[in-house]
């Protein structure tokens, strides 16, 4: 069971409070009627899942009920950081592992 | 090939079996091949075997980043069965029962398909629905699948608790009696020896790093942990990890890889005569030739490569198990263990042609790729050596994600409401 | 003369009371303290099992948990029996009755071990090369017959009756394993003040200090030692010491697993005391201090009741004061084993000899034994044993060649060496690193917070390991400065040491020389794996089955290990190690589930409402974890008659229901009205308020997600009801878009579900039933039409009154705080009752609104259904620009031709119901695979209608009103019309009537 910080109860509290919620930094395109079928592909199915760092977004929703960000490595499975939703991604090249 | 028989076996036990020889061998890998499966799983190694019978295609090997049948193929449950919704659901899963039933004798190879039945319980209205809707479609599917009350259910699999009581108390089940086990280990060095035999070679600790293609987008090759090898046809069928090699060809996939647990319980005498499902209290249970009751567990929340899981999962899985078959709570959990699951949106895999020439996918199979291994690497073969899908795996396409035509089984499965 | 082996003058347990047990119905009796193993050596047995294959008598390999042989069924009672339990690990109490297993007809006669005569076919991986011919007979009667052959123990027969405990706990330090390395890291951790949690799988701490007789702590004797500092951290607030604690699951982010066994050694526990309890630990620190596991040699005949390992004989004789045998020999490569030959020797026990197959091993306790008289032959190897149910002899012989000699013996203590006990660590995702010198797997690199002391690090020096564990405790507590010393020192050695099969057992033998005992598994098996092509040394183990029966190889995987490398001319590490798996012993489910059983399940969701409907008779269905009042049966009907009476009621006069269930999220701000646009495929900024709208909610797929009728309160304030299932993952799914996609709305979301009681009165008489009881809401239709929505009074109650209708009938929803939800549909009962009204459960409101053709989302939908198929196109805003599946709606295939749409069945003989999930097709005569166009979603007998009533989706099913299909059952096919979805009431007046 993982330990997450929540970034605005400033808390490590039990993966148990906590829903994941896929992954982050996919915004809602404000157009999305003009959307080719091709973009609507890549904004609602495609993931990066990648091996190492991931950004993914998770809710404290048995707490503050917030959703943020985290960036945690999917090998080890450790958070590197945790962040606000709306703040911007992180540059962590070249961490983790 | 030297064939397995229990002559062979009473010819051998006079000389101390020193005579058998290597299941398969370990070559150096060659400078190129027609065809290069990434995998060596039982779907992979299936791939390569059916390319050799089927198609003619020998000059086939299998890369294996670590050792044959390590991943998924031998961390599963062994769950066989093809009662699926949707017509192609049935279609490939169907394909793959019936290539179980003979798979021994094709490959000279006890894999030990167990058709003990297996059964899925309801525990609601709403489970009953869905589930009779199943049981009418496969039947006009030609797919065995039964309703059985709950006291048929209990005469069929003895420790289910069937008490109005329970939390949720079971109303019926669907049995396929045609799903069971098989060994899975058997499953990966069956195919890799009948391959091997017809002149595929597996290269093990040999990791693909990387995807080559030429100058007009096709595909040319692979880079290794062990150099550079040439094929004009790759096909990728690397569970768990499909995403990291698809996007090494600039292919990018609708998958995300999830951690799944399973364990096992210390070895008993027989107990459990069949495989129980239930996917409401989520308990999935069957009991191995060995004696150990084999209980899969679900998935974790996040994504994740570590082929580890959090305790919390399992803790859950068993509540389910000894509610559901409370004559275990005083069993005990002998080991545990995690692979990496590759998940598709419509949770029905993905097993066809790529938009890079050459190059081919199977991949997607979620929790529940085991039982299709025959099948799919039967119509996987037929797509490579075709270059183009087999009517049963046609509609398993990447496109079906852009143009919406999905097939879903996870929606067919429906929410309660 | 009871406990013949007891020597009174040895052990620990002095004048301990005496205990009364049974093995296999035989009477024994044993001491306080005693394991079941220790007291069975006392009455001078040792045959306690058989292995898993060749059913081969064997008898206690340890005196701990890595045992693989001695495993028995422990039967409390009838209730009460666990298989597989570790007879040396399972304390005696009076009237412990524990059995063999594996046998048949009885222990010493086991038919079973004819396997062994026929064991040359036995061979590793027989089964995956015959049993293919017939191809029948593998499911009727090969499999069988291994099954039957197979397994241990046997499983329980009937339900647990006891109960089991989980915890949570954090901490500082967290040591595993209360050796002298344990312990002298928990009381320097401990003593700055540090929250310490220790933990030990034994009845009482000190490990191998048990045993070792040689050691001397703090001035005192080791065991001593340990007994006063474990004494002196139970008295510490700050440290919490658990014995009977296995660490058995290292999990990410430093959380372990303990499970904590309470009563399995008592006679008679407490009913309600739990059996075990699970804690998981979260450690800022984990110190692990496991220890090592000796390794038995692996020789011909190696597994004779009688052969055990060299320390486990120190144990019974150290501590339990019990002699193993009376004329005991020892055959070592490692220098520990010597000191259980001077132990027993000094203790008055004969040694028939010391064979050590070193050439030349030096050192105090070879001395030692020297001058004790005991024959030493070094340089020299046992070939092979004798005896039947008991070792009797042994056939040694110099390496070098020569003459072999049998020796006669009643025991026989072996050693290889010791492996260290790296399991946590490894689980711990820490990188083990090989140490040529030594041939050990030592703790590498580590990942997680963690520090590994003593001989589970590799140290085999006493001041060595307790140096490091002051050091490493002080440190874990995150303590600057000194850490504190401690005077130690140990007269024993613990080196030498050898890998792989000994003499005897080398390529060209065709001996049995036992790597895994329990799945009996040889060195010849090992090597013919590897003749096989297994290189991998995870092949190796799936395919002899090494290392994976109850113990995980505890004793045996460095052994096959290094067979297999040798087999292979790699050294070990390339061969590789197979992966250290939790639990490190087995862990009883019940542990790990807890309290979550029976009630405690899953959370029961009951309604205000609930013990009303009980009294008057409702049958409950579970919906989610909700209870839901399904129908209400007057005495002597079954579901059809009351369900048919209900519909007719409702109808009629009227009908109370019990909507609590339903989601209601409370949807309020500035912003509300844009919010609901774009959630909901439906317009709501001109929705007046008090007035009410059917809201849709798509997934951003274009699929339906849910529904609800919505009403405004407010300009800023909606009143949202979802499904009952759907309500947690609507509120989610609100939020998610609130917060990440529209942050800059000003909307708050407040989960209402729990906060509102819902009656629903429908029915004509609905009005003239809730009238007399409201207050402050005019009724009429004039002031408030259907769907609308007043706030007013009701029983004296603030309430929220709905006129809207899941029925077609007049109907309204009471909505008032759950607290008062019981008084006041008491109150509405007591109202309808005069008007002939019934109160109604789930089955009617289902067939009540499939009579009017409203949807079920979950049952008519099933995440692949669009609101054009559902017949709900009116519920989409045309002037919307954009809202929550908008874009995946256009897709192709969603808007492609033949779709499957909602349409309404009708069976060409009305009296026939359909099954609900039966499929419907055009050509009944098809040949298989029948192509099917859809399936009935809803199917019920209407007593309103008087005919049944279906839904159902259809390909193409907008376009063929009036079609003939046809719904092929087993028993022949049913001819169905294509209708409308609406059955009863078409033009809709009776909301209004």
């Amino acid at each position: 069971m993982l330990l997450i910080h929540c970034p605005y109860c400033q808390e490590d509290r039990p993966e148990l409070e906590f829903r994941h919620a896929g992954e982050a930094h996919i915004a809602r395109p404000e157009n999305m009627a003009e959307m080719s079928d091709e973009d609507f592909e890549r904004f609602f199915f495609i993931r990066s899942n990648p091996k190492g760092i991931v950004y993914e977004r998770w809710r404290h929703i048995h707490g503050c009920a917030r959703f943020f960000n985290a960036a945690r490595d999917t090998v080890s499975d450790k958070f590197l950081m945790t962040y606000k939703a709306g703040e911007p991604k992180p540059d962590l090249d070249g961490e983790g592992k | 090939m030297r064939k397995y028989s229990v002559f062979a076996i009473a010819r051998e036990a006079m000389r101390g079996h020193r005579g058998w020889p290597q299941q398969w061998p370990s070559p150096e890998p060659k400078k190129n091949y027609d065809v290069i499966i990434v995998g060596a799983g039982g779907h992979g190694l299936g791939t390569a075997y059916y390319l050799a019978k089927e198609h003619g295609i020998t000059n086939v090997a299998v890369l294996e980043k670590g050792w044959l049948g390590g991943g998924n193929t031998g961390r599963n449950t062994t769950i066989i069965r093809s009662n699926y919704l949707y017509d192609e659901s049935a279609g490939i899963y169907d394909h793959s029962v019936k290539l179980w039933d003979g798979l021994s004798q094709d490959l000279n190879y006890n894999v030990m398909y167990s058709p003990r039945g297996v059964m899925m319980l309801a525990h609601n209205v709403h489970d009953v629905q869905v589930f009779k809707r199943h049981i009418h479609a496969n039947r006009l599917n030609g797919v065995d699948n039964e309703w059985l009350t709950p006291e048929k259910a209990k005469a069929y699999c003895p420790p289910l608790n069937i008490s109005r009581e329970a939390r949720y108390p079971v109303m019926g089940a669907a049995l396929q009696r045609r799903g069971g086990t098989a060994r899975h280990d058997a499953v990966a060095w069956g195919y890799a020896r009948a391959a091997a035999a017809r002149g595929v070679d597996i290269i093990q600790n040999c990791e693909v790093t990387g995807i080559n293609r030429g100058p007009d987008g096709a595909v040319t090759g692979v880079e290794t942990t062990r150099g550079t090898i040439g094929a004009r046809k790759v096909g990728v069928v690397a569970a768990g990890h499909s995403s990291v090699l698809m996007q090494m060809a600039g292919v990018q996939v609708p998958l995300e890889s999830y951690p799944l647990q399973a364990l096992v319980s210390e070895p008993v005498k027989p107990v459990f005569p069949c495989v129980v499902m239930s996917n409401t209290v989520h308990a999935y249970i069957s009991q191995s030739d060995k004696g150990e009751l084999v209980i899969g567990a679900g998935t974790d929340q996040y994504t994740s490569y570590s082929q580890t899981g959090g305790l919390h999962i399992i803790q859950h899985t068993l509540d389910a198990i000894c509610e559901t078959f409370p004559i275990f709570t005083r069993m005990k959990m002998l080991r545990s263990w995690g692979g990496i699951v590759d998940v598709t949106p419509d949770r029905s895999p993905i097993l066809a042609k790529t938009p890079v020439s050459g190059l081919y996918v199977n991949c997607g199979w979620g929790t529940g790729g085991f039982k299709a291994t025959p099948g799919s690497a039967h119509v996987f073969a037929h797509t490579i050596a075709r270059d183009e899908p087999h009517p049963i795996n046609a509609p398993f396409t990447l496109e079906r994600f852009r143009n919406g035509r999905l097939i879903d089984e996870a929606a067919a499965a429906a929410v309660a409401h | 003369m009871t406990q013949p082996f007891r020597i009174a003058t040895a052990g620990r347990l002095g004048k301990a009371d005496p205990v009364r047990f049974t093995f296999d119905g035989k009477s024994f009796e044993g001491l306080t303290g005693d394991t079941l193993a220790s007291a069975l050596l006392a009455n001078g047995v040792h045959l306690v099992g058989r292995s898993f294959k060749y059913h081969r008598p064997r008898g206690m390999v340890s005196a701990g948990a890595e045992e693989p042989n001695a495993l028995v069924g422990i039967h409390r009672d009838a209730a009460r029996r666990a298989p597989n339990v570790r007879a040396t690990v399972q304390e005696i109490y009076e009237g412990l009755n524990a059995v063999s297993q594996n046998r048949w007809p009885s222990l010493s006669f086991d038919i079973g071990a004819l396997n062994d005569l026929a064991s040359p076919f036995f061979s590793a991986g027989f089964y995956y090369k015959t049993f293919m011919w017939p191809k029948a007979a593998w499911e009727r009667v090969y499999e069988p017959f291994i099954r039957r052959a197979a397994g241990l123990g046997e499983a329980p027969d009937r339900p647990d009756p006891d109960c089991y405990a989980n915890r949570f706990a954090h901490c500082d330090v967290l040591v595993i394993g209360g050796g002298a390395a344990g312990l002298s890291a928990a009381l320097a951790a401990a003593d700055t003040g540090a929250r310490v949690i220790l933990a030990d799988e034994q009845a009482e701490t000190g490990g191998a200090l048990r045993y070792e007789t040689g050691a001397m702590i703090d001035g005192k004797p080791g065991w001593d030692w340990a007994q006063a500092v474990a004494a002196d951290l139970v008295s510490r607030e700050n440290v919490r010491l658990l014995t009977r604690t296995t660490g058995f699951g290292y999990y990410a982010q430093n959380m372990v697993g303990l499970v904590e066994r309470l009563t399995d050694h008592l006679a008679s526990p407490a009913q309600d005391q739990p059996r075990e309890r699970l804690w998981q630990v979260r450690a800022r620190r984990v110190v692990l201090a496991t220890g090592a596991i000796e390794r038995h040699m692996v020789f011909p005949d190696n597994d004779r009741p009688g052969i055990m390992l060299a320390s486990a004989a120190r144990t019974y004789l150290n501590h339990y004061g019990v002699a193993v045998g009376r004329n005991v020999a020892v055959y070592t490569a490692e220098d520990s084993a010597w000191y259980a030959a001077i132990d027993l020797k000094r203790a008055g026990v004969a040694i028939a000899a010391i064979v050590d197959c070193r050439p030349d091993p030096q050192g105090p306790h070879v001395e030692e034994a020297q001058r004790l008289g005991i024959e030493c032959l070094t340089g020299h190897a046992v070939n092979g044993t004798g005896g039947r149910l008991r070792v009797s002899s042994i056939k040694v012989g110099p390496i070098s060649g020569g003459a072999e000699r049998s020796i006669s013996c009643d025991a026989l203590l072996t050693s290889s060496g010791w492996t260290p006990a790296v399991h946590l660590f490894s689980q711990s995702r820490g990188k083990l690193a090989f140490d040529a010198e030594t041939q050990r797997f030592l703790p590498g690199q580590t990942v997680q917070e963690l520090v590994s002391i003593g001989a589970c690090a590799g140290s085999v020096d006493l001041e060595e390991t307790v140096a490091d564990a002051l050091k490493a405790g002080h440190e874990a507590a995150g303590a600057s400065g000194n850490p504190p010393k401690l005077s130690s020192n140990s007269t024993e050695r613990w080196s030498g040491g050898m890998l792989g099969a000994g003499e005897g057992a080398g390529a060209e033998s065709t001996a049995k020389a036992f790597v895994d005992f329990q799945n009996d598994v040889t060195a010849k098996d090992i090597r013919q794996a590897v003749r096989e092509g297994m290189r991998s040394i995870e092949h190796v183990k799936r395919f002899t089955t090494t290392g994976m029966a109850t113990d995980q190889g505890k004793t045996s995987n460095m052994h096959g290990l290094a067979i297999a490398a040798e087999m292979l001319d790699r050294p070990i590490p390339d061969v590789g190690l197979t992966t250290f798996r939790a639990p490190y012993t087995p862990v009883t489910f019940g542990a790990l589930v807890g309290h979550g059983k029976g009630r405690l399940f899953e959370p029961v969701r009951r309604t205000p409402m609930h013990d009303w409907a009980a009294a008057h008779g409702a049958v409950f269905e579970d919906v989610g974890q909700w209870k839901r009042a399904w129908y209400f049966p007057k005495p002597g009907e079954d579901m059809h008659a009351a369900v048919a009476r209900e519909c007719r009621t409702v109808r009629q006069s009227a009908g109370i229901f019990d909507a609590t269930t339903l989601g209601k999220i409370e949807v309020v701000g500035p912003d509300a009205a844009r919010f609901m646009e774009l959630m909901y495929t439906n317009p709501w900024q001109k929705l007046g308020v008090g007035r009410c709208r059917y809201g849709v909610m798509l997934r951003e797929d274009g699929f339906i997600y849910d529904d609800g009728v919505v009403g405004r309160l407010a300009e800023d304030r909606f009143h949202v009801t979802t499904t009952t299932g759907g309500a947690p993952r609507v509120l989610n799914h609100m939020e998610d878009y609130l917060q990440t996609e529209f942050p800059d709305l000003k909307v708050y979301l407040t989960s209402t579900s729990e906060q509102w009681a819902v009656i629903a009165v429908q029915g004509p008489k609905s009005r003239d039933i809730i009238a007399p009881l409201v207050e402050g809401i005019d009724l009429s239709d004039e002031a408030m039409p259907h769907m609308s929505v007043r706030e007013g009074m009701i029983c004296g109650v603030p309430t929220r009154l709905f006129r809207m209708s899941f029925t077609g009938e007049r109907g309204f929803e009471i909505n008032v705080p759950a607290d008062y939800g019981c008084a006041v549909w008491e109150a509405v009962w007591a109202e309808g009752e005069k008007h002939g009204a019934c109160a109604y459960g789930t089955e009617t409101m289902h067939v009540l609104r499939a009579e009017k053709g409203f949807i079920i989302v979950g049952q008519e939908t099933d995440g692949t259904v669009t609101p054009h198929d559902a017949g709900l196109s009116w519920a989409i805003g045309k002037k919307k620009t954009d809202f929550v599946g908008m874009r995946g709606l256009m897709r192709p295939d969603l808007v492609a031709p033949g779709r499957k749409q909602l349409v309404g069945l009708r069976t060409r003989d009305p009296k026939t119901v359909l099954e609900e999930g039966a499929q419907i097709v055009a050509d009944p005569q098809a040949p298989v695979p029948v192509p099917m166009l859809g399936h009935v979603t809803s199917s019920y007998w209407s007593e309103n209608c008087g005919h049944s009533i279906a839904l159902a989706l259809v390909a193409g099913g907008h376009e063929r009103m009036g079609e003939t299909l046809y719904v092929p059952m087993p028993d022949g096919v049913i001819e169905v019309e294509v209708t409308s979805t609406v059955f009863f009431d078409e033009k809709g007046e009776r909301t209004n009537g």
